[in-house]
């Protein structure tokens, strides 16, 4: 009668299933982020995100589908305070979250998918994973960014701040072990090792990247959107692969200049389109400031190609003496379907050198593959 | 350590008069095992349903929802009990001395639930070790067939969980098939001068004969292109759904129980009075109405109390009808607990008085908005006792495993008209057509209209069923 119970605490620490299993939940969050990378790298609520650090992302295909009743069209069973009556609404579709399972857009029947927070690290990450700068090739001068020690070996002698206390005691035990005491004890100057290292010298390929923009007139909100995004992105990815990297910013309408990133991203200017106008500028800057034997240089340009057409060959005649001196040029046109098609990409289309990368860009989601093009890992 | 081992004290202490408290009240429970655990813990075994199960990611996607909601202060769980002999309890730790005894009292009552409920009559109660077995069987496969292998399939086998017969001695009576005259010898004699009848037409076999509610189980046996593997992870999952069913199917009831109980139980202690108020306060957060939800708490509480109420001071009427001398209550309430689930819980025992003392309703959505729709006290019923039917679940049955003579699968909704969740439907399709191997159609009724949906590998198709009814 004294009934039979038990009461324990056990060790839970070791105890870690969930934790897996939401691990592989989130694996499978970011394989869903990845296939549809096209679809979210040109998300409004990112590109002007202001570097805040989480953002939600809408995702597909993680709910778990199943043969289920239409929550809309059901009627459901709810208790009031003693006063309700036929008629009385409860709540509308906006206020209404509370009432599945949980909360959020992906509990409502219908809503077919699913919001989840990802650090803009994750996101760059993701993106970047199979990016790389092309044609980097060994220049003259290359800048050395550091040397760095690295430890490589273990020696009797040292400096005390190296000891290396793992390979001591190893020594140690082995001692005594040998001297028929075996166990932790009794630490002896001849027990001691140290760590020695060597300073490795980190060469690194210096680059600068020219960014320029078409901020005329013709250069709508849309197409300036396009640009944005394409080089929020491009920023971001030469500043997390490589240290050594600069960034110009010409911005350019009828005539050319330089101006700040946020100048860049955020100013806009009115008038006509001579783009030969920002090519002279990134030569002129070329021959001052970025030797072709010291520097890779990255010359990329964003255009709605609504050019003047008496600009055009000048054009071309700037670009193939860019070629001369970069490594690859990328020409980027934002075609926007309402306009008469550009005459510029035709124009571009006698120039026959590989290291020139035409693409044009109907809409958000093409951002990601022009990423790709550009920065197109090369098969080695 | 030596802080722990006094709270064990004192605990061991609260169990052991919370025990005999119960046991005086005639509640018959198994042998009791409590294991105080953190909060992680807690909401792993919550989001598995048990402390051993296999790894899926939907777990994980649940634990974390728990979990962030708990960190978030926006749910608890006090306890998990398992259904099981003897009857696991986990509770939180941390939680104050009051809030452990409010818990051990109401897992008291859910353990005898378990233990006398007709419903529960067939579960294991070894689930505990069966279930650390699958997940075992299903960690060796992985490592045998890869584990992105595995968890396709599982995901493809969890979409159709819900769907077996948990009462398979309930299949519907077979068809009587007309008795052939019995052979003699003087056949030839009787039939001279008649003309020679027609031979019968010999009916195709048809599978299923009945149409079948046990997806999981029609698939595992009839499905032509599965692995042993595969068939062994659809009858592992099978066996684990069938052992969670009762609990779905007596959610309001065994909630209601538990309550009823914890609150007689902790009355007879004696509490200091900040404990009383802290019980109170904990009490009444679980009784908490919504205006958008039943709480099966407070639902079945107020309709255990209502019954007792009913049996110990019957109408004159009842009396006289029903021949009920009164003072039957208590009784009557341990028969209704071995007895009843909620489908029948509500239909039997919720009252016009109870459904209008507790201002129930059903809304539905118009519009842009969700309205009251229904006070009647026999329509609301209806509705508490339609959303609990088949646990919840839309009801599916296999009427054709050789669909068109091609070996597709034919499934029909059996619609008492809710609608199917559209665009679930048609990604689940998927899942059921990687288990069949074949093409699988669905039929139900959108709009009012009979509609079949089809999956054959590659996309979803929609068509009218064909008149005269399918399959053809």
């Amino acid at each position: 009668m004294d009934g039979s119970f038990l009461i324990t605490r056990e060790d839970w620490s070791l105890y870690r299933r969930g934790q897996m299993d939401q691990q592989r939940h989130q694996e499978k969050v970011r394989e869903a982020i990845k296939q549809n990378l096209a679809d979210i790298i040109s998300e409004e609520s990112i590109i002007m995100s202001d570097d805040r650090k989480v953002i939600k992302v809408p995702i597909r295909s993680l709910e778990e589908y199943r043969f289920r009743y239409n929550f809309q069209k059901q009627k459901h069973g709810g208790q009031g305070k003693g006063n309700s009556k036929q008629g009385d609404v409860i709540g509308s579709d906006q206020a209404f979250a509370g009432s599945g399972k949980g909360k959020g857009a992906g509990d409502q029947p219908g809503v077919d998918y699913y919001e989840t927070e990802v650090t803009l690290e994750e996101l760059a990450e993701m993106i970047f994973e199979d990016l790389e700068l092309p044609n980097l090739q060994d220049r003259r001068k290359q800048k050395v960014s550091a040397t760095s020690p690295r430890f490589n070996d273990v020696r009797k002698h040292g400096l005390t701040g190296n000891i290396d206390k793992k390979r001591t005691i190893l020594e140690t035990i082995k001692r005594n072990a040998l001297a028929g005491n075996p166990g932790l004890h009794g630490i002896k100057p001849e027990d001691l090792r140290y760590k020695t290292w060597e300073e490795v010298p980190k060469h690194e390929a210096s680059a600068v990247v020219i960014a320029m923009m078409d901020t005329s007139g013709s250069m709508g909100t849309f197409e300036k959107y396009i640009a944005r995004s394409f080089f929020f992105w491009m920023v971001r990815f030469l500043r997390t692969k490589y240290q050594q990297v600069q960034i110009v910013f010409l911005a350019h309408h009828t005539k050319a200049k330089e101006v700040t990133e946020e100048e860049f991203f955020t100013k806009g200017e009115s008038g006509g389109t001579k783009c030969s106008s920002v090519y002279q500028l990134a030569l002129e800057m070329i021959a001052e400031r970025y030797n072709p034997l010291d520097y890779n240089i990255y010359p990329f340009h964003f255009s709605d190609g609504d050019n003047l057409p008496s600009d055009n060959d000048l054009c071309v005649k700037l670009v193939n003496e860019l070629l001369e001196v970069c490594n690859i040029f990328g020409y980027g046109e934002i075609v926007n379907p309402y306009y008469r098609s550009s005459t510029l990409m035709s124009t571009y289309k006698k120039i026959k050198d590989p290291r020139f990368v035409p693409v044009s860009i109907k809409d958000k989601s093409e951002v990601y593959p022009a990423l790709r093009a550009f920065f197109k890992r090369e098969e080695h | 350590m030596m802080h722990h081992n006094q709270e064990l004290q004192v605990l061991e202490k609260a169990v052991e008069e919370i025990i005999g408290i119960a046991r005086r009240f005639g509640l018959d429970f198994y042998d009791m095992r409590f294991e105080i655990c953190p909060a992680d813990i807690i909401y792993t075994f919550g989001a598995y349903g048990m402390p051993a199960r296999f790894a899926h990611w939907s777990f994980g996607k649940a634990f974390h929802r728990m979990k962030t909601q708990y960190d978030y202060n926006l749910s608890r769980i006090y306890e998990l009990v398992i259904n099981s002999d003897p009857c696991y309890a986990f509770l939180l730790e941390g939680n104050t001395l009051i809030q452990q005894k409010l818990v051990i009292a109401h897992v008291l009552a859910h353990s005898d639930f378990f233990k006398n409920n007709a419903h529960f009559k067939k579960t294991s109660r070894q689930m505990l070790e069966s279930m650390s077995v699958h997940a075992r069987r299903i960690r060796e496969y992985e490592y045998k067939y890869g584990r992105r292998e595995v968890e396709i399939f599982l995901d493809a086998v969890l979409s159709i969980q819900e769907h077996i017969e948990p009462r398979p001695q309930v299949k519907g009576i077979p068809v009587q098939e007309q008795a052939e005259p019995e052979e003699t010898p003087y056949d030839d004699l009787f039939n001279l001068g008649k003309p020679p009848a027609p031979s019968p037409p010999v009916p195709a076999r048809k599978v299923p004969a009945q149409p079948e509610k046990d997806l999981l189980y029609f698939i595992m046996t009839h499905s032509r292109d599965l692995e042993d593997w595969q068939r062994d992870v659809i009858a592992m999952v099978r066996e684990e759904m069938l052992y969670f069913w009762p609990q779905l199917e007596t959610k309001i009831m065994n909630e209601g129980w538990a309550t009823y109980w914890h609150t007689r139980i902790i009355r007879e202690l004696d509490l200091p009075e900040g404990e009383a108020l802290e019980f109170a306060k904990m009490h009444a957060s679980v009784i908490v109405p919504s205006r958008t939800a039943i709480n099966p708490y407070l639902l079945g509480v107020k309709i255990f109390e209502d019954i007792e109420k009913r049996w110990d001071n019957p109408s004159e009427e009842e009396r006289r009808r029903f021949r009920r001398p009164g003072g039957e209550g208590r009784d009557k309430i341990f028969t209704v607990r071995a007895c009843e689930n909620d489908v029948s819980f509500l239909r039997n025992y919720l009252t016009r008085e109870l459904v209008e003392e507790m201002d129930l309703y059903l809304y539905q959505k118009m519009g842009h908005d969700w309205v009251v729709t229904e006070k009647n006290w026999e329509k609301v019923r209806e509705g508490l006792v339609e959303a609990r039917i088949n646990g919840g679940f839309p009801s599916i049955v296999v009427v054709d495993g050789d669909y068109n003579h091609r070996g597709e699968l034919y499934l029909q909704h059996r619609y008492e008209g809710v609608e199917l969740d559209l665009p679930y439907l048609e990604k689940t399709m998927p899942h059921v057509y990687l288990l069949w191997g074949r093409p699988v159609h669905l039929e139900t009724v959108v709009e009012g209209k009979g509609t079949v949906f089809s999956y054959d590998g590659k996309r979803n198709s929609r068509r009218p069923v064909r008149a005269g009814g399918e399959p053809a």
